[in-house]
């Protein structure tokens, strides 16, 4: 197989474009495909802050990297889940690419570590306030990397999502007809209240698969073993049904969930009426003063039923 | 060839020549969900690999 492009060897073939790319030409169709998905949802621009959030996966070390790379001004944010060697591993590969590259472009990785603060890692801690791992994992880890990029100043929060994830998910809600969840599914939101960052998604137009050639073709040492709590995961189900579909017919996913987006563009500025939604129902949280439509945030909450548990 | 497999880690030997894509299809795995690495360098699926190779099958799909 050769490159569509300049005819040497190539290294990938991407069906679903109906091309295969040589190493150089392959980095210049993501960077492209990045390009293309901040500029059409205007995600940022070349002098705000961005802070990434990094798990030691190849999507979330491909993004730092990509957007260092194009010249963005990126830190990043490590939450360490205290989820045994796993965790242990995942950190150690932050480190290294923050060493190895993210330093040497003047880059910042914030870190959060969830024993020190919780006093347990977050199976403990789940299992203490009886909830399952991944909700209180799905909480701990928005809530620190709100509370950093509000702290810090950064303009917008950008995560390693991509077409998988987001094909998957918009699977699922469709399944499961949660149409309100619909209008959450934009690769940008708006900072909807005061105390509430702007969250982006610039790799929702790539696969997970050319997200670890990119990875692999740019020798960026990534964690592959999966969080132990992933195992049998709905997602998963759903990532591996649409995957076949799409080697069976490539192109579904795309169709699938940028087809989605198209319509959700035309039917309404979706973004405004979440931001009105969301303003109508959001407050500080009395104890630390995050945005929370109770009196006390999910997080406070939390911590004071951990704190509790571990006093008693 | 040694080709290296993911969750579980294991390492099984395949007879070559053998396409890329008939590798993966005799072992029941997704192009898609999939990436095939010769010593540190990837591969497409129409490469042909041989018995000396060092081959690796990498998932790359993840659940989070
Ligand atoms: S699988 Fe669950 S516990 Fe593991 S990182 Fe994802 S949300 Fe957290
Ligand atoms: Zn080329
Ligand atoms: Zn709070």
């Amino acid at each position: 197989m050769n490159c569509t492009k300049c005819k040497t060897k190539a290294v990938i073939g991407l069906p679903r474009h109906n091309a295969a790319f040589c190493k150089g030409c392959f980095n210049s169709f993501v960077h492209e495909q990045v390009a293309r998905a901040i500029k059409s949802e205007w995600m940022f621009g070349k002098d705000e802050r961005i802070l990434v959030a990094v798990s030691g996966g190849k999507d979330s070390l491909a993004l730092w990297d990509i957007l260092l790379k194009m010249g963005y001004r990126a830190d990043a944010l490590y939450v360490n889940l205290g989820i045994g060697t796993y965790s242990e591993q995942s950190y150690a590969k932050v480190m290294k690419f923050a060493d190895a590259v993210a330093i040497s472009h003047g880059a910042k990785l914030h870190l959060h570590t969830v024993e020190q603060e919780a006093g347990a890692g977050i199976k403990e801690l789940a299992m203490l306030i009886h909830r399952p791992t991944c909700s209180t994992c799905g909480t701990i880890k928005r809530y620190q990397f709100n509370r950093v990029a509000i702290e810090q100043q950064y303009d917008v929060m950008a995560t390693g999502h991509n077409l998988d994830d987001e094909a998957a998910r918009l699977l699922g809600n469709v399944l499961h007809w949660q149409e309100e969840y619909l209008d959450k599914q934009s690769p940008s939101l708006p900072a909807s209240v005061e105390g509430f960052a702007k969250k982006v998604k610039p790799l929702f137009r790539l696969s997970e698969r050319e997200l670890a050639a990119y990875a692999v073709l740019n020798r960026i040492d990534y964690i592959v073993e999966e969080c132990p709590m992933a195992k049998g995961s709905k997602m998963l189900q759903y990532k591996e049904v649409l995957n076949r579909l799409e080697t069976e017919s490539p192109g579904t996913k795309q169709t699938f969930y940028l087809g989605f987006l198209d319509k959700q563009s035309k039917k309404q500025p979706a973004a405004t009426t979440m931001t009105e939604k969301d303003r109508a129902v959001l407050h500080p949280c009395a104890s630390c003063s995050q945005p929370t439509t109770a009196d006390i945030c999910s997080y406070c909450k939390m911590m004071a039923r951990a704190k509790a548990h571990a006093a008693s | 060839m040694q080709v290296q497999l993911s969750h579980p880690t294991r390492t099984v030997e395949v007879k070559g020549p053998k396409k890329v894509k008939d590798l993966l299809r005799e072992l029941n795995l997704v192009v898609e969900a999939h990436l095939v690495i010769k010593g540190d360098d990837l591969v497409t699926e129409d490469e042909m690999l041989y018995d000396q190779d060092q081959i690796e099958i990498r998932p790359v799909i993840s659940g989070g």
